[in-house]
């Protein structure tokens, strides 16, 4: 069950500026911490995002311990074309979490 | 005589006064809202940067999904949660006649799932149990607290009250010798807030994640270095109540955002 917030704008006008926001839950673990019992606590980290608008990557991110729990991400895109934004966050075990929303272009 | 009588009455009001003084008057009460710097304000009042959205969403799939040997969701009986959980959080802890105690709105959820879906109980903290807390607490968003008004609460409320007076750890502070008496001022680098329960369970970015009232309750009572009770313990509903009460009229803004 991907827990994660995507923000993008519905509609917008060609060639104008817009926001998106992205932010998914994930605990961030740095593993430079200790458990109560002293053994290490492994590390589990999104090592990175990236954003493809119609299939084309727009923006990507690579991430590292000091960022910290629930990354959240904002950026702008320029509005080229109808279609769908998808975000993948991809996590130290490989395992990659997707969201996508629609942008319609007039 | 009547001389007399009038200082009586004089000297009466003049000692509430005094009392009242002592807490928080009614034109003075803020929300920890108020006390946070203008980012995280920004960060808790947006809905797609809030991370206890998060939380949230999870809580409203949870909401649909049957549980338990009963296999039935919580919308099988309380259908639409925007419409039936509304007002819910602002007037908890209620009275449970069954166990003839309070009981907080976590807990409720709890027994709920233990009676009614004839599942596990959900942990203390747990994702799934904050997940759920937080969604049926959104939606009081806005909505005014007005705590339960049933008689057989006033004991337990008093018993909320006490504790919260009470010195205790090796500090020897009680929760209103910083949230009655000194709000407003620093404790170290941060503002010590009234201390109302406004927005649980909340966001905090020293937790990096959700957490309940208990949970902040706790954090306090080691703060002051004394034994905590523990997660469900009788003792913190009972504070819980006694700070419903003294936060009556402020509005609920689960989730909220704290530093």
């Amino acid at each position: 069950m991907a827990r994660a917030l995507v923000n993008v704008p519905k509609a917008a006008k060609q060639g104008e500026v817009v926001e998106i926001k992205a932010m998914i839950a994930h605990p961030m673990e740095t593993g430079y911490r200790v458990s109560p019992n002293g053994s290490n606590i492994p590390r589990d980290i999104i090592r990175r995002f990236a954003c493809t608008y119609s299939g084309e990557e727009v923006f990507s991110a690579d991430l590292f311990p000091a960022v910290s729990a629930n990354p959240f991400i904002a950026f702008t895109l320029i509005a080229t074309t109808s279609g769908t934004i998808e975000f993948t966050w991809t996590d130290d075990a490989g395992t990659a979490q997707t969201a996508s929303a629609m942008i319609t272009v007039s | 005589m009547h001389a007399l009588w009038r200082l009586a009455a004089v000297s009466a009001a003049t000692i509430c006064g005094i009392v009242s003084a002592a807490g928080i008057e009614d034109g003075e009460k803020r929300s920890g809202f108020d006390f946070m710097t203008p980012e995280t304000q920004a960060l808790q009042a947006d809905d797609m940067s809030n991370p206890g959205m998060l939380w949230v969403l999870q809580g409203e799939q949870l909401w649909q999904q049957a549980e338990g040997r009963a296999d039935v969701a919580c919308a099988g009986c309380h259908d639409n949660a925007s419409r039936t959980m509304r007002g819910v959080a602002a007037r908890y802890p209620a009275f449970e006649a069954a166990r003839g105690r309070p009981i907080d709105l976590a807990g409720r959820i709890n027994s709920c799932r233990a009676e009614r879906q004839q599942a596990e109980a959900l942990a203390p903290e747990s994702d799934a149990l904050l997940a759920l807390t937080a969604y049926v607490a959104h939606q009081s968003r806005g909505m005014p607290i007005t705590p339960a008004t049933d008689p057989r609460l006033a004991p337990f409320r008093d018993n909320g009250r006490r504790l919260f007076q009470s010195r205790i750890g090796q500090l020897d502070l009680s929760c209103a010798s910083c949230h009655d008496d000194n709000w407003g001022k620093r404790l170290g680098g941060s503002v010590i807030p009234q201390a109302h329960p406004t927005g649980y369970p909340l966001y905090r970015l020293e937790w990096q994640t959700v957490g309940s009232l208990q949970r902040r309750l706790r954090n306090c009572m080691v703060g002051v270095r004394a034994e905590p009770f523990a997660f469900g313990a009788p003792e913190l509903v009972d504070l819980e109540l006694h700070l419903t009460e003294r936060a009556r009229g402020l509005l609920v803004e689960t989730p909220a955002v704290r530093p």
